[in-house]
């Protein structure tokens, strides 16, 4: 992973790109489209709308069930997907992959099976204060039930995660949950020395993924992690599918989450056997064509290539902190780390005092799409002593004319409220 | 920038610049808290109702955009010293005016039909906001609110 400066890559056809995602060549009152809430939800080439399409159009029956040869070629598909998101990933096995509805049900998924049967009234759970809700809310559903603790590890005046007390917080703690990338700050965490600090400690670990996946390379054998999850619309995949990734032991010594078909050995009057994994964690019919979906988008970060993917982020955030700074000037505050090696493609816009709803506003006469708001990170946006932000996402279709119009869109804005 | 002015009438940024009645009241003072779970607006009302019926004094915290909160400040100085009756009547009209076909987040491309019936003075300002149908919430969020207070304060 390279942090020098660089404002484009050989590599990184961004014209080639954007002509593989149809919705941003769309014109809106007369302006080009600039997308830049890749962080909520990305968009998704033709090579995964059409990966859909076939699926539907040539080999859509339910999957683990039908011995018709149609059947067969959804299942096949279906489990191919799941063999490319491990790979991805670097998992050990495709069987460690369990596909959800979303990042936020796979977390769900941990506090309720791992966590009821490991978690009792006197335990500790770890978290960070950049924290997405869907890190937050279960865990704190679940200590309302068990009656465990929840300590939180605090940022520095950088937004970088402030380790010094880890050692201290993590003490006696039963699971450490983090996000490898927060999602208003851009902020990095070191998700190996955290795994590491875990792992002495004895508690388990899952990482939140989401806006770390999309946009560089993973390994999470190498980042010694038990638990990670992410969401397959923030990776050019479709919405409705996300993705678990658990240790094999973890996996298999916990029970199911929801009970129904698919997840069975076997059904008496008088009780279940669950399913091994990953199918005793994918109760009733799963979201078949979009796995498909998620494993084209595989296949096309993958030609990219994600080492050039990050790389062209890190480049376009650079150009970003430079660009917006200079030409906003003064009443412009962008959150998160300074350093663009540090963070991801995430920033947090405040505008003096000018609302981030009404700056999100103007940029919208400006075809400009930011996000305003607390971005679900509601303990984050407190600490931070702010109530809404706008925040600007980057990709790998966004190019440096986008930035220039986001900076553009931001004079607008600050003129139009005399600033 | 045509939709734009109509949406940010200079008497809104007035009030989102100096709001009216900005503030907190003591207990007895009926205390309600509002919330825009979208975009994290949070809206703290302060009312005290005497025994005539008359909404005596009215105090606005919190935070938000500048639609929520000029939307708050010029409510705040529309229901200062009525009765509660008539309070309700002028909320009333204001939730008409923001209404889309009687539906508040309604198709955006229809326009508001609902005509208020009280005259709502300067509020009418924020007409512009049916436009932007996102927005509706942000210039509703007191009003609620404030419908919340006057339940707790006369129940
Ligand atoms: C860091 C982070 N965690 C979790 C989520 C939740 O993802 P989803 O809504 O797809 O479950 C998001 C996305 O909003 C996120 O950015």
């Amino acid at each position: 992973m390279k942090g020098s400066i660089m404002t484009s890559s050989p590599t990184f056809d961004i014209a080639k790109i954007r002509k593989d995602f149809p919705i941003l060549s769309q014109i809106q009152d007369g302006k080009r489209l600039v997308y830049l809430d890749s962080g909520a939800s990305s968009q998704r080439p033709t090579s995964v709308l059409d990966a859909m399409d076939h699926l539907y159009t040539h080999s859509y029956a339910n999957v683990h069930r039908g011995v018709y040869q149609v059947a067969e070629r959804a299942t096949n598909a279906y489990e191919d997907a799941r063999s490319k998101v491990a790979k991805f990933i670097g998992a050990p096995s495709a069987n460690e992959i369990i596909f959800t509805k979303n990042a936020t049900e796979a977390i769900n998924l941990v506090a309720h099976s791992w966590g009821r049967a490991n978690l009792q009234s006197g335990d500790a759970v770890v978290l960070t204060i950049m924290e997405h809700h869907a890190n937050i809310v279960p865990w704190q559903m679940l200590a309302a039930e068990i009656g465990f603790e929840i300590r939180w590890v605090a940022i520095d005046e950088d937004g970088m995660l402030d380790t010094s007390n880890l050692d201290v917080l993590l003490d006696g703690a039963k699971m450490f949950a983090f996000t490898a990338m927060s999602n208003v700050l851009g902020t990095l965490t070191d998700t190996k020395a955290l795994c590491a600090a875990a792992q002495k400690a004895g508690a388990v670990t899952l990482i939140d993924a989401c806006q770390s996946v999309p946009h560089m390379p993973t390994d999470v054998v190498d980042m010694g992690a038990d638990f990670i999850v992410f969401s397959g619309h923030k990776m050019l995949g479709p919405s409705g599918i996300g993705v678990l990734w658990g240790r094999a032991e973890l996996l298999d010594a916990m029970p199911p989450f929801l009970g129904g078909g698919g997840m069975i050995l076997n059904v008496t009057k008088d009780g279940f056997t669950p399913d091994g994994v990953p199918g005793k964690f994918e109760a009733g019919t799963p979201p078949i064509a979009e796995a498909v979906g998620l494993g084209a988008a595989v296949d096309y970060l993958n030609e990219l290539g994600m080492e050039a993917v990050r790389e062209h982020e890190v480049s376009l955030t650079a150009y970003a902190l430079r660009t917006l700074t200079e030409t906003v000037g003064e009443t412009l505050t962008i959150y998160g780390p300074s350093e663009p090696a540090a963070r991801g493609g995430v920033l947090s816009l405040e505008l003096a005092d000018v609302h981030a709803h009404d700056i999100s506003q103007v940029l919208d006469e400006h075809a400009v799409c930011v996000r305003p708001g607390h971005h679900c990170a509601k303990p984050l946006m407190r600490h931070l002593g702010v109530n809404a932000t706008a925040r600007a996402s980057l990709y790998i279709y966004n190019d440096t004319d986008d930035i220039d119009a986001l900076a553009e869109a931001l004079v607008q804005a600050r003129d139009f409220f005399s600033i | 920038m045509s939709g734009l002015e109509e949406l940010y009438k200079e008497i809104i940024i007035d009030h989102y610049r100096s709001p009216r009645n900005k503030g907190e009241l003591p207990p007895p003072a009926t205390r309600t808290e509002g919330f825009n779970p979208l975009c994290g607006d949070e809206i703290v009302i302060y009312i005290d109702v005497d025994s005539n019926g008359v909404l005596s004094d009215i105090k606005i915290g919190g935070q938000g955009c500048s639609i929520s909160q000029s939307s708050a400040s010029m409510m705040s100085a529309a229901v200062k010293g009525k009765t509660v009756a008539e309070a309700q009547e002028i909320i009333g009209g204001f939730k008409a005016m923001m209404s889309v076909h009687g539906d508040a987040l309604g198709d955006p491309a229809s326009e508001a039909t609902a005509e208020p019936e009280v005259d709502l003075g300067d509020l009418e300002a924020l007409k512009g906001v049916v436009k932007f149908p996102v927005r509706i919430k942000c210039a509703t969020l007191s009003w609620n609110t404030l419908t919340q207070a006057i339940d707790e304060a006369t129940a």
